[in-house]
């Protein structure tokens, strides 16, 4: 029992090394996202460039990205660059959360536009119905329309390659 | 004159804070009560360890003006948690409910002081019987 007792320290001290390794690498700015799994939820909103009434039914019927944006978010410049190269290899669509029109359009215009479709939220409804807490935010949809994937921040090479790519993999 | 000025300033200040203020009707102070508690219980999505009824975060803003929108067309409590979870996961509250998944988060802590408290325990026993032992032989 004592000769146990003297390991005692050093177990303890393995425990919370295995705590702090796995809690200090988490990301906790990162949550799973409720909607895994699930359909992309019905909508009924406008395209910001035709104006066109856009709505579930007319994502596009493969697996595309759902991108989250919005003039007025910093990131979503700096990931502009990588979502057009994408966007030659997959349709990414946008979605335009909490924005104004003519904002959102000059933004568009001044940084080009590799969008399939634009969806305008500009109350920020269906960014709330997808569990979006901040632009930008990626989501993965497959062939379906089931989303598979979220990306919280911005998208680039390391995240394609560590996140998208294997799944995509999977859901082809 | 420099006092009414600096008086001047501080009126103005919060003047401004004011207006930062949301203002929500409520039909009854049940009806503000609950809007308040709801406030307290769910967390925001985006800060870290802040609810959304103490938080300035633009989202959290959004998600009060839900929960206002369901308290006013008469959603219970329950309902609107529900309706939070299925967007934001079980991350958005700051009461988990009790199930298989949380079960470590309720009891863990407990489940510790109950060992700790065994190991004193065994510990105490031990010393005494070697105490008593040591008396006997002498």
């Amino acid at each position: 029992m004592n000769r146990l007792m003297v390991w005692l320290p050093l177990g303890v001290f393995a425990i919370l090394v295995g705590f702090f390794f796995k809690g200090l690498t988490l990301d906790p700015t990162e949550q799973p996202s409720a909607l895994i799994g699930q359909p992309v939820p019905a909508f009924e909103l406008t395209d910001l460039n035709t104006g066109q009434l856009l709505s579930r039914d007319m994502l596009p019927k493969e697996p595309f990205l759902l991108n989250v944006w919005a003039s007025w978010c910093i990131t979503c410049q700096v990931e502009h660059p990588y979502l057009t190269k994408l966007s030659e290899q997959m349709p990414v669509v946008g979605l335009n959360y909490k924005d104004t029109e003519t904002a959102a359009k000059n933004w568009l215009q001044k940084l080009g536009d590799p969008y399939a479709l634009q969806i305008f939220d500009p109350t920020g409804r269906l960014g709330l119905d997808l569990g979006v807490a901040g632009a930008p935010e990626t989501f993965l949809v497959d062939a379906n329309g089931v989303i598979q994937l979220r990306i919280q921040g911005e998208v680039n090479d390391r995240v394609f390659a560590q996140k998208i790519q294997p799944m995509l993999e999977t859901i082809q | 004159m420099m006092r009414k000025l600096l008086g001047a300033c501080v009126l103005g200040l919060s003047l401004s804070v004011q207006a930062a203020i949301e203002t929500y009707q409520f039909d009854s102070p049940e009806q503000e009560a609950r809007f308040r508690q709801l406030g307290y219980e769910l967390r925001c999505p985006k800060c870290q360890n802040q609810a959304i009824g103490d938080s300035d975060a633009e989202i959290s803003g959004d998600l009060r003006a839900e929960v206002y929108r369901m308290l006013k067309e008469g959603a219970t409590d329950a309902e609107i948690k529900d309706f939070m979870v299925a967007r934001y996961g079980r991350y958005v509250l700051y009461n988990p409910p009790l199930d298989q998944q949380t079960l470590v988060l309720w009891f863990g802590p407990a489940g510790l002081l109950v060992l700790g408290g065994i190991l004193v325990v065994l510990r105490i026993r031990q010393s005494k019987k070697a105490l008593e032992e040591g008396e006997s032989q002498a």
